[in-house]
């Protein structure tokens, strides 16, 4: 892969530039309190900007705290900005194996990686327009740039600024998990925070965590001609997932060029001649991997720290996050919580949906539960890994018996003539019943895919009925409507329906 | 070749069987009685493959090809290797723990190449080893054989194995401990819990079986209702020895199946999968599958045909989720006969028309790859694997006679084993 020379950064100080003035603006001036707020929301990331839009809606005054930028980590450092170069490697992807697509190959595609990061960079400014502060000033929310924490139960100090409350919610979000690999610290890393900030493509990057952020950056950092070592504790990659799942993905990885090393712990760091040098064992076996960046990536942490929750009767743990009840109401009956800080799962669908419930059940007569909530998600490799719902082994645990109708994409239409038949839709349907209990799917566009699944959860919709719903022909999503179809070929067929079949014929 | 397709099917069996059985008294230790990995030079011996020759013994006898007290003899010579190896946490021991490495040395029985100590290949060993019991029930040599496989047995500490989890651990290693390749999903390691289960000294919990079957995934996949797992191996293994026809545990009551049946539907599923053949490789159809865990070409990029090619060398290929490199286990579709004949036979005759090169001196070899064009005609395994000719040898007599069902039906140890596993019915 040809790596071309550094670009001016010009475009890239505007895109900046209009990122802050959307997210944190220098001449931003902080309003003057009013005496009562009926909800202050902490975090202006996607659970606080979401809380924010769904309290302004009920007609409440609303007063919104954010330490940094708006938008949190999802647009600023992670989601967003991950997409975008995500679409770039996947072209840098394509191009060596276009012959397979009847077009000719370019096998020597050169990356320009400043331009890969200014194209990142105009979209996240682009995006930022929707969560921006002048946008949620008119719409009628006091927005405090600065850091927050509580005073009592029912107030907030930000700097000298008292905001009393009748109701709050915490969404704080979360942050990279650190690690206590010897010599790592003073080596130096990377983290989902930092790795957007790259000037430019590192030679050899080493990744430690297997899990959706440390596979989609190995995937694309190699796509794009970086010699990535993708390093993971456990077995498989995304241990979360299901096997199939993680070995599919662990070939496409391979296929795309990325060392990957499993069952493998990091021993310690240091550094030799600017090389950054990991000490790795598996099982008896001791290896070295030369780095010249490090991708730290093993999960991460909630922000509970210089928020005196304490002080508010809100209790928290460190790893855990703050203590929500099923209607994410904290310890303080006034004070709510949504998002990373207190959800497992971390995601920024999930992050805007608790952020809404929790104000829906602070505000609303009809409060709604987290447990009944279904959460899809993704990991944006190629191709993309997406679950809704319970896994098999959830099911076993509660000694719920299913059974799993699996259609491969290889036997799709769409996806043989689309050239992307890795991959399976894989339904868990509880066994007796047609009822949907969970979905995985594997497939180039699995995140669009899988919303099929939630929408049929959400609503009730079992199989039966999904068998009969028309899809477009030819589609990927039409291997859904093939994994119904093979549960209603797996239906007994009765006596009567038989008998009346051979009176009509 | 010619010679072989053109015998009735008994005959073919007949020379297949012989052939495959042949292996083992070609490639055992005069010493040690250990039997070769392969018939490589300088193999060492797998303990897998010593319980394959194990089981083979009274198949001989059964079948004429070796006499009883040479059976014994055989037999007594081995199991006095193992008792009398050294059992200890040093790095060149034979085993620990009642457990042993995967590889030995032909002649010293001490560990090589630093490899695990193996849980699911000494179950393998010990089935034989359990087998020789059963079998050998005269007195003098064989009631030795008794006493020695009795004790072989017992010195294991499956508890230990469990590595105060709640599932056991796939290998131990001096220099780092237990392996933590981690066992999701249905696979070969059925008889391990059994034979784990129904120790009279360190007996697995029965919830380890459970917590195991928890991963158990039960899937229509191509249209066939299976309890998945990719290679074809993993639905022979266990079944050499334990005849699961109408025994069910509870997995398989809450879906009205059993393991031999899911074994016939994963056979099933293989055929279906080769017919669609999705990757477009070369000879797979419903006459010539069979994709399991083995050799391949080795870790080559080949383009052609417009398009890029991947070959893995030693891997466990499976269907439908591959890994699949077009690479064929020539045996495997033979090993499935006792599950049904019509494929079973019809297949290998295909593939001993279509590719004779795959089966020399009435030996499968372990891999081919009609696919892989970078070595000209195919790629193609050299010489035979220990494992595929026991296998063989096993099936091949099951389907016939169901000899080893039937005298493992008699074995305490495993009846006691399904029994806690939570298996009912049929002859248990």
């Amino acid at each position: 892969m040809v790596v071309m020379a550094p670009r001016s950064t010009k475009s890239t100080d505007l895109h900046e530039r209009d990122l802050l003035r959307r997210v944190r603006p220098d001449d931003w001036t902080n309003p003057v309190a009013r005496p009562l707020y009926e909800l202050v929301v902490v975090g202006g990331g996607p659970a606080g900007l979401a809380a924010a839009e769904w309290a302004i809606r009920l007609g409440l005054r609303v007063a919104l705290v954010e330490r940094r930028r708006l938008g949190g980590d999802s647009l600023n450092t992670g989601t967003v900005p991950s997409k975008a170069i995500i679409r770039t490697a996947g072209i840098h992807a394509i191009m060596p194996r276009a012959e397979e697509l009847g077009a000719p190959a370019a096998h020597e595609l050169p990356v320009d990686f400043q331009t890969v990061m200014a194209r990142m960079r105009r979209i996240r400014s682009r995006i930022a327009e929707y969560h921006s502060a002048d946008r949620l000033r008119a719409q009628g929310v006091d927005v405090y740039f600065g850091g927050a924490h509580f005073a009592a139960s029912d107030a907030l100090m930000v700097g000298d600024t008292r905001l009393r409350f009748k109701k709050a919610l915490v969404a704080t979000g979360s942050q990279p998990q650190r690690s206590t690999i010897p010599g790592l610290e003073e080596a130096g890393y990377l983290t989902s925070e930092t790795v957007f900030e790259l000037a430019s493509l590192p030679k050899r990057l080493a990744i430690i965590g297997g899990g959706p952020l440390g596979c989609e950056a190995a995937q694309t950092f190699s796509r794009l001609g970086a010699h990535v070592t993708l390093v993971q504790d456990e077995p498989k990659f995304l241990p979360h997932e299901e096997r199939d799942a993680s070995q599919l993905l662990s070939f496409s990885l391979a296929r795309d060029g990325v060392d990957t090393r499993l069952n493998t712990v990091i021993l310690g760091v240091r550094v030799e001649n600017d090389v950054k040098i990991l000490e790795t064992a598996n099982d008896a076996a001791r290896y070295r991997i030369d780095a010249d960046e490090i991708l730290l990536s093993i999960g991460r942490t909630p922000n509970v720290a210089d928020l005196g929750l304490a002080a508010a009767g809100i209790a928290f743990d460190p790893v855990a996050g703050i203590a929500v009840d099923d209607f994410l109401r904290t310890t303080n009956p006034r004070v709510y919580a949504a998002g990373d800080v207190c959800m497992p799962l971390k995601f920024t669908n999930a992050a805007e949906a608790t952020a809404r419930m929790a104000v829906q059940n602070a505000f609303a007569a009809k409060r709604r539960r987290l447990s009944l909530m279904t959460i899809p998600w993704c990991t944006y490799c190629d191709p993309e890994i997406a679950h809704v719902g319970m896994h098999v082994w959830d099911a076993s645990e509660r000694s719920v018996s299913i059974k799993s109708f699996t259609v491969m994409m290889q036997d799709v239409a769409r996806a043989i003539t689309d050239g992307q038949d890795d991959g399976f839709v894989k339904i868990h349907v509880k066994l007796g019943t047609d009822r949907i209990l969970g979905a995985t799917i594997v497939a180039s566009r699995a995140s669009e895919m899988i919303n099929e699944i939630s929408v049929a959860m959400s609503t009730g919709i079992g199989m039966r009925k999904l068998a009969r719903v028309l899809h477009t022909y030819p589609a990927q999503s039409d291997a859904i409507r093939l994994a119904a179809l093979a549960y209603t070929l797996d239906q007994p067929v009765s006596w009567l329906q038989r008998t009346y079949a051979r009176w009509f014929a | 070749m010619d010679e072989l397709t053109g015998l009735s099917d008994s005959a073919l069996l007949d020379r297949l069987q012989r052939g495959a059985f042949s292996y083992i008294t070609d490639y055992t230790d005069a010493e040690t009685g250990l039997v070769a990995d392969t018939s490589r030079a300088d193999s060492p011996c797998s303990i897998a493959v010593v319980g394959f020759a194990l089981s083979c013994y009274p198949i001989a006898v059964r079948n004429g090809w070796m006499s009883r007290a040479a059976a014994a003899q055989q037999t007594l010579k081995t199991l006095h290797s193992f008792w009398n190896s050294r059992q200890s946490d040093q790095p060149d021991a034979t085993g620990y723990k009642g457990f042993y490495y995967h590889f030995l040395h032909m002649k010293t029985r001490r560990r090589v190449w630093q490899c695990e100590l193996s849980l699911v290949d000494t179950t393998l060993l010990l089935a034989g080893v359990l087998l020789a019991g059963c079998y050998f029930d005269q007195g003098g040599d064989e009631a030795e054989i008794r006493t020695l496989a009795d004790a072989l047995y017992r010195r294991v500490d499956w508890q230990w194995a469990l590595n105060a989890g709640r599932t056991v651990a796939q290998g131990w290693k001096p220099e780092c401990g237990f392996l933590h390749y981690g066992w999701e999903g249905y696979n070969e390691a059925t008889i391990l819990y059994i034979l784990g289960l129904g120790s009279p000294t360190y007996p697995l919990p029965p919830s380890s079986f459970t917590d195991w079957t928890v991963t158990y995934q039960s899937e229509n996949l191509l249209g066939q209702n299976v309890l998945y797992s990719g290679p074809l191996f993993t639905h022979l293994f266990s079944h050499a020895w334990i005849d699961f026809r109408g025994i069910r545990d509870k997995f398989m009551r809450a879906t009205h199946s059993d393991y031999f049946e899911n074994s016939r539907n994963s056979i099933a599923l293989h055929r279906e999968y080769a017919a669609r053949n999705p990757h477009d490789y070369v000879g797979y159809s419903r006459n010539l599958w069979g994709i399991s865990a083995g050799e391949g070409p080795g870790y080559e990029q080949l383009h052609e045909d417009h398009r890029d090619r991947r070959f893995f060398g030693y891997t466990a290929r499976g269907v439908p989720y591959g890994p699949d490199d077009g690479t064929i286990s020539p045996w495997a579709m033979l090993a499935t006969l006792p599950f049904g004949a019509g494929p079973a036979i019809a297949g290998t005759r295909h593939l001993l028309e279509t590719y004779p090169q795959v089966c020399s001196s009435d030996r499968f070899c372990s891999g081919y790859n009609p696919t892989f064009t970078g070595s000209g005609d195919g790629w193609l395994s050299e010489g035979w694997f220990g494992l595929d000719q026991g296998l063989l040898v096993l099936m091949i007599e099951n389907y016939r006679s169901g000899f080893v069902w039937d005298l493992m039906r008699r074995c305490p140890p495993i009846r006691i084993g399904l029994r806690r596993a939570g298996f009912k019915g049929g002859w248990l």
